[in-house]
């Protein structure tokens, strides 16, 4: 089993974002994700410094891909795509049928297929496998048992990817949620997002974290943490990705590295993992469940 | 493109007297789906068994009207044989096409009945014209529903690059996230659009009179709470209010309905093909009302685009059936991003 990091969703300076990969270069994860695929505008990082930290993680034995963006609205959006296919020294993971498109166009027979594609059956995995993917995510709202039905049934034996930590991606819009809590539009959004580094929590009225806003982006409040349903997962995924978070990342792919291997039992794992996390955890859609739910107490 | 070409009015029919009423007063095309998870608005009550579409499609046919399938969420490999044996039940009807978002699917289709018509659903999440031609190469979809994300320059860039017949959303319930890329529903009551046709089910949903207000629930979660003589409206998860930093507002959307209408003739002059009419959840006299409004527009903007003009009595119209009696251009607009 894998571990991945995938792509870095939130906004840090590009002090904190070199930092962070400097951390990673030395971290557990096998596969790290790169690249802005949540907002256009998010530009502390061009593509030459996103190509110099996958050169500085392969170098450091890890497997870099390079991201799409996952809502592309205009033909900018498309260049930077374009971009990414064309280079070569990397694997792309495809968020957008655009990607998928233009990838298949240039003979790329190395991709990934994104979490954002809606691959929910065989026949459409087959598809993408038969159109170039080596490596497919699962949505995060597909639960266990359906995912095993799914690879029982005829899927390519390309390698399945599960989301097992982190906020979980939820939607994406048009509009900029952070921007709007300011009063500012989207494309003068002054870029409020910039050093939250775990985003903007949305509250009920009861004061319960419930959402959190990210840009265009709306994740969960709540931490999805399956670690504590490694069993199930090994049967299913080869590889695990956890999403990067402000603190604590490298100790959470600490925590999954050492319950892969068996040092640590995927509860303790978990009962370890409370203290890493920025809100409650839940894994309600693992097991079949509303995601908010926390179905396993341990 | 040219401001001549033709625009077709596309409907919502959620039950057999919606479609009739739709026809009636003037739509092109319906669209509805089956009695279950095969569609995207999966809601109790609503949509067709085989007795009701076989004959909503004789009436629209002997009245030279159109009538579309939606079959737009996304099977799974346990249910798969339900939502082919659906695409079979249209085609063998004889329905003019279907809206469908999920690859596999089409290409189903597309190998078993080759004559019938694809129309890729808005809940395909198809933004670019990169995404629409990739769908037009592999399986010749023939229509593109654009997601309400775009603006107006932006829908105009599509269709200035793709073959495919470009339809857009003209009127209805506001869909603030990407369709087809959003789990709000799934990560609070556990039913998503996208699986099982359904975005804050009914089923889930709690009113409690509480003094502090009236409010209401889904899954337990709190949506919104109304003072004394406000309007309580459904708890739709996006369009709740919510807590952000201190401050307790419409976080996401207000409850307020897309109306284009003043936009219609920049979309004719762009070449969109279609208009859909968001609402099938609603009732037969929304459905009238809208259809009635849309088409006297429609026929104007095709009569002279240029001399086109909002009428109050429209709006006027419009308002009465939109959620929170508001309205706004969305996406289209720049500014409301």
């Amino acid at each position: 089993m894998k571990i991945a990091l995938g792509p870095l969703l939130y906004y840090w300076s590009r002090q904190q974002t070199l930092e962070f990969y400097a951390q990673i270069a030395e971290s557990p994860a096998d596969i790290v994700y790169l690249g802005e695929t949540v907002c256009s505008r998010r530009h502390e990082l061009r593509a030459e410094d996103w190509l110099d930290v996958a050169a500085m993680l392969k170098a450091a034995g890890k497997e870099a891909v390079l991201s799409s963006q996952s809502l592309i609205e205009s033909e900018s959006d498309l260049k930077a795509l374009r971009r990414i296919v064309a280079q070569d020294g990397f694997r792309v993971e495809a968020n957008d049928m655009s990607a998928v498109n233009l990838l298949t166009k240039a003979g790329r027979r190395d991709w990934i297929a994104g979490p954002t594609l809606n691959i929910f059956n065989p026949q459409t995995l087959s598809m993408m496998a038969e159109s170039g993917a080596t490596r497919w995510m699962a949505p995060p709202e597909m639960s266990g048992a359906v995912l095993a039905e799914l690879l029982a049934s005829g899927a390519p034996a390309i390698e399945t990817e599960v989301l097992a930590w982190g906020r979980l991606p939820l939607a994406h819009s048009a509009r900029c949620f952070t921007a709007r809590h300011y009063n500012l539009q989207k494309d003068t959004c002054e870029f409020r997002c910039l050093g939250m580094k775990d985003g903007l929590v949305l509250r009920t009225r009861e004061g319960e974290p419930f959402l959190t806003l990210n840009g265009v982006q709306t994740q969960s409040a709540r931490v999805h943490n399956l670690l504590a349903d490694l069993p199930t997962l090994r049967d299913t995924a080869q590889v695990l990705r956890v999403s990067p978070q402000g603190d604590n990342t490298v100790a959470v792919l600490e925590l999954f590295r050492d319950a892969i291997a068996g040092t640590l039992s995927p509860l303790d794992a978990f009962t370890r993992s409370k203290t890493l996390m920025v809100e409650a955890p839940c894994n309600g859609f693992w097991h079949g469940r509303p995601g908010v739910e926390q179905y396993v107490s341990a | 493109m040219t401001s001549n070409t033709k625009i077709e009015l596309v409907c919502p029919a959620g039950s057999l007297p919606a479609l009739k009423t739709a026809v009636d007063h003037g739509a092109d095309c319906v669209y509805l789906g089956f009695k279950d998870a095969t569609n995207a608005r999966n809601f109790t009550g609503l949509n067709f068994d085989a007795k009701a579409l076989a004959e909503g499609v004789r009436y629209a046919h002997d009245r030279k009207r159109k009538v579309l399938v939606a079959l737009n969420t996304y099977p799974q490999a346990g249910n798969w044989a339900g939502w082919t044996a659906a695409v079979d039940r249209a085609a063998d009807m004889g329905i003019d096409a279907i809206i469908v978002a999920d690859p596999g699917l089409m290409a189903y289709a597309q190998k078993k009945h080759p004559q019938l018509r694809l129309h890729l659903s808005v809940q395909g999440s198809a933004t670019t014209y990169e995404a629409i031609n990739f769908y037009a190469e592999r399986f010749g979809i023939q229509r593109a529903v654009l997601p309400r994300v775009l603006s107006l320059p932006q829908v105009q860039h599509v269709i200035a690059n793709t073959q495919v017949e470009i339809e857009v959303f003209g009127f209805g319930g506001l869909c603030v996230m990407v369709e087809g890329r959003c789990a709000l529903s799934a990560y609070a009551t556990g039913e998503s659009p996208n699986c099982n046709g359904a975005c804050s089910p009914g089923k889930h949903v709690r009113w409690e009179q509480t003094p502090q207000g009236m409010e209401t629930r889904l899954n337990g979660i709190l949506i919104d709470r109304f003072d004394d003589g406000e309007r309580a409206g459904y708890p739709t998860l996006c369009k709740g209010r919510f807590d952000v930093n201190g401050e307790t507002y419409y976080a996401i959307e207000e409850p307020t309905s897309l109306n284009t209408l003043e936009l219609l003739p920049d979309l004719a002059r762009a070449g969109v093909r279609a208009i859909k009419i968001e609402g099938r959840q609603r009732s037969p006299a929304y459905v009238g009302q809208v259809t009635r409004v849309w088409r006297e527009a429609i026929d104007k903007v095709m009569r002279d685009a240029d001399s086109f003009a909002v009428q109050p009595a429209w709006i006027a119209e419009l308002d009465k059936v939109s959620e929170g009696r508001s309205h706004t251009l969305g996406a289209y607009y720049r500014p409301w991003k």
